[in-house]
């Protein structure tokens, strides 16, 4: 069908190409070409992977491993370890004091199971340019993971990804939503 | 205040449409010039058929979008003459427009028409260009565009841009609320809007190749930051960038060859040049403790403005594009990002934050004077339009993205509107080679 298409318009592109040339008649009007390139549709690229893409939903995140291979510790509520989202403050990777035990928990854990991994991702709020944001969310994923290895857990444990002001935990502006979307998710992914 | 019958019809146009349909970006000048010149454009000729666009609309709607243009009233034109026998110069003096455009259709075979336009210099009753065009229905939008950048370039003596195109990244909340991304692009107008990407997962970054048949964009469908190169027209694309970390902000080199990127696979953000036809990356920036992003090149392609927050925070430094040292280029404020190069090379964009507001501000790069352009504070993404005489950036109204434009002096405020879709990232093509 897409190839049917496809051809389709490389044949109106053609025939467009063919039907481009001037016609001069009386001296004081030149013509001038119509281009092929003006008139010719932009094939539409759809996401050859969007099963992939799919996955990667936040919904997808819950579905990945938990009684697989996360022990009971991860799902004890009353654990330190079930508090998984760090918040930052404006353009700033540093921990809070308050949220440093959650982080000694997370790091104990993953010291003393060296087959568990996680996914630390990184987020900033909308303010400023989105490039930036980019790097800065990647700054505080790895601002995590460093204190997390200086208590025992190891570079191979982790894979740090950012999603800058992409993907925000709660819409809409104001502090309120950006103190939520200033954060770290971590995401236990299994071994 | 929509008489009732108009909202049903406008309901049973929504239902009409195919899902794929789209909202028009249109163009609303919020601010303009005093100094704008007058000119009477007649509606263009046609016999007893309704041509498939109207073609003085489209150039009027071009030349009025500038801000420095002021095209007469329909009704107010005098007569409606479509041949140069049949202007009474003596009559439209009266109405102090300096330029006359007038034209006309005619069907030929099949799908084909047979355009023609001129242009008169209403105080001496000269011709001051005329053309005619062997054009098919569907190539008649684009050729009012083009009729319409040789008016502009005629009467003003700077290059159109109304047949350029934007690209720009919208996203959508689905009926199952999720969020649905797609990469546009459209007539520089916002109209004929088309999808060359759609995905779940967000894009960003979009920038056109020199000679605009391919856009690199960023996407994240495979879970992490990508660079994908893509074919406009046979929308063929490939990964030119997965590493470990950041694959971002991508911007062709003026020679079209290379791609400079911002690559944290070394652990830290940092730009890089890749050389398209092999891969081969050669690393520009070299500093450990700072984010390097946002790169772009001086149109001369000897340098690389970029982002930096090595000093403590974001600000805009220039690099010599095969590397070197850095000098720093913002001072005022502290946080300058995003920045962006008229084709010139003479002047700045980018995104001025003050007071934890962001604005679209323009810094002279001999002086270093800076000028803040737009005032709502939730600018960002300036993007020179090719002829370098405006600016379109992306920015919010009442919780929404949109894009807007402003010109490079600050007085003239253009927004492209769009109904339902969160608009950003946009990206100007270059001219039309």
């Amino acid at each position: 069908m897409k190839s049917l298409k496809l051809s389709a318009l490389l044949l109106a592109a053609l025939w467009l190409g063919a039907c481009s040339s001037n016609t001069t008649k009386d001296g004081e009007l030149t013509g001038d070409d119509v281009q092929v390139e003006d008139l010719g549709a932009e094939t539409s690229g759809v996401n050859g992977s969007g099963a992939d893409g799919d996955d990667m939903g936040a919904e997808a995140r819950v579905v990945v491993g938990e009684g697989d291979y996360v022990g009971n510790e991860l799902n004890d509520p009353n654990s330190p370890l079930s508090n998984r989202v760090i918040y930052f403050d404006y353009d700033s990777a540093s921990v809070r004091a308050e949220d440093q035990p959650i982080l000694d928990a997370h790091a104990e854990y993953l010291g003393k199971n060296p087959n568990i991994s996680v996914r630390l991702e990184g987020h900033t709020d909308e303010r400023g340019s989105r490039e930036y944001n980019l790097a800065l969310g990647e700054r505080r994923a790895l601002s995590i993971r460093q204190l997390l290895m200086l208590q025992g857990a190891s570079a191979d444990q982790f894979r740090v990804t950012s999603f800058g002001e992409e993907r925000p935990a709660v819409d809409g502006s104001g502090e309120s939503a950006w103190a939520q979307n200033r954060r770290v998710e971590i995401v236990y992914t299994g071994r | 205040m929509a008489p009732k019958f108009m909202r049903i019809l406008l309901l049973t146009a929504i239902f009409l449409l195919p899902v794929q349909a789209q909202a028009v970006l249109k163009i609303e000048i919020t601010g303009g010039s005093d100094a704008a010149l007058p000119i009477a454009i007649v509606p263009f000729g046609q016999e007893g058929f309704a041509p498939p666009e109207d073609i003085a609309e489209v150039i009027k709607n071009d030349l009025a979008s500038t801000g420095r243009f002021a095209p007469v009233d329909e009704q107010d034109l005098i007569s409606r003459p479509h041949e140069q026998a049949d202007i009474n110069f003596s009559d439209w003096r009266l109405l102090r427009s300096e330029g006359l455009l007038i034209g006309k259709v005619e069907s030929q075979d099949g799908d084909n028409y047979q355009v023609q336009f001129q242009l008169f210099d209403v105080f001496k009753g000269e011709q001051l260009v005329g053309k005619r065009y062997n054009v098919p229905a569907s190539g008649m939008r684009g050729l009012a565009h083009q009729i319409a950048d040789i008016v502009y370039e005629t009467l003003t003596g700077e290059k159109g841009i109304f047949s350029t195109r934007l690209a720009f990244v919208t996203q959508m909340t689905a009926s199952d609320g999720k969020k649905r991304y797609a990469l546009q692009i459209s007539d520089a107008d916002g109209a004929n809007p088309r999808t060359v990407l759609q995905s779940t997962q967000p894009i960003m970054s979009p920038n056109w190749s020199p000679d605009g048949d391919q856009l690199a964009y960023v996407s994240f469908e495979n879970g992490n930051t990508e660079i994908f190169v893509q074919q406009m027209r046979s929308g063929q694309r490939k990964s030119v960038a997965s590493f470990d970390g950041i694959n971002s902000a991508p911007v062709w080199s003026p020679d079209g060859k290379k791609l400079a990127v911002t690559l944290s696979k070394n652990g830290n953000p940092e730009i890089y040049l890749m050389e398209l036809a092999s891969g081969d990356l050669l690393r520009i920036t070299n500093n450990s403790q700072a984010i390097d992003t946002e790169p772009v090149f001086t149109p001369d392609g000897r340098d690389i403005i970029f982002t930096s927050d090595r000093g403590g925070n974001p600000q805009i430094y220039k690099v010599p594009a095969n590397g070197g040292r850095a000098e720093r280029l913002s001072f005022e404020g502290n946080y300058n990002a995003s920045p962006d190069i008229s084709p010139d090379g003479k002047t700045m964009a980018m995104v001025h934050g003050s007071g934890g507001k962001f604005y679209i501000a323009v810094q002279d790069l001999r002086s270093g004077s800076v000028q803040v352009l737009t005032e709502s504070g939730r600018d960002e993404s300036p993007s020179f339009a090719p002829n370098g005489k405006l600016i379109l950036y992306a920015t919010e109204q009442k919780g929404r993205g949109v894009l807007a434009a402003v010109s490079v002096d600050g007085r003239i405020h253009q927004r492209l509107s769009e109904s339902g879709t969160m608009v950003r990232e946009p990206a100007w093509s270059p001219l039309k080679q």
